[in-house]
């Protein structure tokens, strides 16, 4: 089977089953929930557990393009707005946990933590980016928006994405082995899309044959004998 | 053809909560009567605890369970997670341990833990204890008074301090395999604190040995003060005439203070003290300045500006 090329049916079938598989943390908080089986500290578990997921899908989200290039699998891309839209899923329920359950509607104090605590300072703005690209994640919305100005308004999941893993850095007391965790991967994806984009860059100079400045080190390369 | 049904586990055949834990306690307790007989005189986690006084500091607060006070812990030797150390304290080994008494004091003393067991009364004391996180317990203490101790090694005028040295054994302590604090634990009190009688040095809760998750076999309880203070598996008490660094205070001195009394008004520059969340309670509740012990040692302080002195 090439993995490059797959029918549709088999790509759905493939999201139907990243589809059931994505629910699996919430399930298992859902079911944790129902036996008591979340600990000590029920609220902070399942803070916790969305925040993760939410970061773990922005990655996964944004690791999309980057496989598909690298391996050519171009179905991956079909999968792309549902991963994102579960990003969106879960910083949603950790945004509502933190406001019902943690602070129960305590309108100040969400306030005051918005302006006095960095982490959540940067936290919540990078929820609030990522609904707008939810919205627009409809195929009308992109064809309403137009190709260009959909991607650039959706480049915004790198700044959530960012903001997300700072965030996380920031609240932990002491062991920051999962927010670098995080860090480093994102480092990998952004890197991955930097050397695309230079690459792109290059490409895209079309060696306009009026240019003097390129068509001398071609000539170069034609007395050492080597084919361009 | 009839279908494959799973097959489901009968409601009836499900022990419920509190019949499992029962069980569960009783193969723990006979598994570890069943050590203790053939060790003459040991005492294990979870052995009662013989001639335990009740004394006046108690509260009308609910008690945490159990449960919840030895799965719940910010212990990291043991890892720093909060069920690490209920997982991973089994192979700190509590028999045999001695705590040292030294430096400025007339008659500096090498206690063994069965000695120091017997050196004051046992009592159980109800304390709140406040983390630094703004969550919190109710644990109902066995020790006594720390002032005890203090009173039979004599300190001399130069002891203005004391410090506590937590034991350091990467084998024993997983947790100190990874350089996330600057081992050996250590803490510290003002002398005045250290004598104070709510200042209890502690070998057991509920009744029984102190678990090993809980900083057996002896540990310090200051219950105005945030949880960290609150040294585990002491095995040194220096008295000293400077104010000692504690580990915290080392890895964040923005952060951690060295006199860190629980302050609703002074906010950990990451997250606000104001409020709490008891465990196994929904709405935060509001946080008491001394956590609820300022007509008891509020004057230790007074004239102190307690903002710059976190």
């Amino acid at each position: 089977m090439k993995l490059k090329t797959l029918d549709a049916r088999l790509v759905n079938r493939i999201k139907a089953g990243v589809f059931v598989l994505a629910l699996i943390p919430l399930i298992k908080l859902g079911m944790g929930a129902y036996l008591d089986a979340l600990g000590a500290n029920p609220i902070e578990k399942i803070t916790r557990t969305t925040g993760y997921w939410t970061l773990t899908f922005l990655l996964i989200t944004l690791s999309a393009t980057p496989f598909r290039r690298l391996l050519g699998w171009n179905w991956l891309i079909r999968l792309r707005r549902m991963l994102g839209l579960f990003a969106f899923f879960y910083g949603s329920l950790h945004f509502l946990t933190y406001l019902v359950l943690d602070q129960f509607f305590d309108w100040p104090g969400i306030v005051k933590d918005i302006v006095k605590r960095p982490y959540i300072t940067v936290g919540f703005p990078s929820f609030i980016l990522m609904i707008p690209l939810a919205i627009t994640s409809t195929d009308r919305m992109i064809r309403r928006l137009g190709g260009q100005r959909w991607r650039w308004l959706h480049r915004l999941i790198y700044v959530s994405a960012v903001g997300g893993v700072v965030h996380y850095w920031w609240l932990v007391k002491k062991d920051i082995t999962n927010p670098a965790t995080f860090a480093v991967l994102l480092g990998i994806l952004f890197g991955v899309r930097l050397i695309y984009w230079a690459r792109g860059l290059v490409k895209s100079q079309a060696w306009p044959k009026d240019c003097l400045v390129i068509r001398v080190p071609m000539k170069r390369w034609r007395i050492f004998g080597r084919p361009v | 053809m009839t279908k494959y049904k799973i097959p489901g586990i009968k409601a009836s055949e499900i022990a419920p909560r509190e019949l499992f834990y029962a069980r569960r306690r009783f193969m723990q307790w006979a598994g570890s009567a069943s050590v203790a007989a053939l060790l003459p005189g040991s005492v294990l986690a979870g052995d009662k605890l013989a001639d335990v006084k009740t004394s006046s500091y108690t509260l009308p607060d609910k008690l945490t369970p159990l449960e919840d006070v030895t799965q719940y812990n910010n212990f990291y030797e043991f890892g720093t997670d909060k069920e690490d150390p209920a997982k991973n304290a089994g192979s700190l080994k509590t028999r045999p341990w001695t705590i040292t008494a030294e430096g400025e004091v007339n008659k500096p003393k090498v206690f063994d833990i069965d000695e120091l067991l017997k050196l004051a009364p046992l009592e159980e004391r109800i304390y709140r204890l406040r983390c630094v996180e703004a969550w919190s317990m109710v644990v109902p203490w066995v020790g006594f008074s720390l002032a005890e101790l203090i009173k039979r090694v004599e300190p001399t005028g130069n002891a203005k301090f004391v410090e506590f040295i937590s034991l350091h054994d990467p084998e024993q302590m997983p947790g100190q395999k990874s350089s996330v604090l600057a081992w050996p634990y250590r803490e510290g009190l003002r002398m005045d604190e250290a004598m104070h009688p709510l200042t209890l040095l502690t070998v057991g809760l509920y009744g029984e040995v102190l678990p090993n998750q809980n900083g057996a076999p002896v540990r310090i309880v200051i219950p105005w003060k945030y949880g960290f203070k609150s040294a585990k598996s002491i095995v040194r008490i220096r008295f000293v005439e400077k104010q000692p660094v504690s580990s915290w205070t080392q890895s964040a001195p923005s952060e951690y203070g060295f006199y860190s009394n629980v302050n609703p008004e002074v906010d950990h520059p990451r997250w606000s003290q104001a409020k709490e969340r008891r465990l196994g309670e929904f709405l935060k509740r509001k946080t008491l300045p001394f956590n609820g012990y300022a007509d008891q040692v509020a004057h230790l302080y007074s004239g102190m500006d307690l903002i710059q002195n976190f």
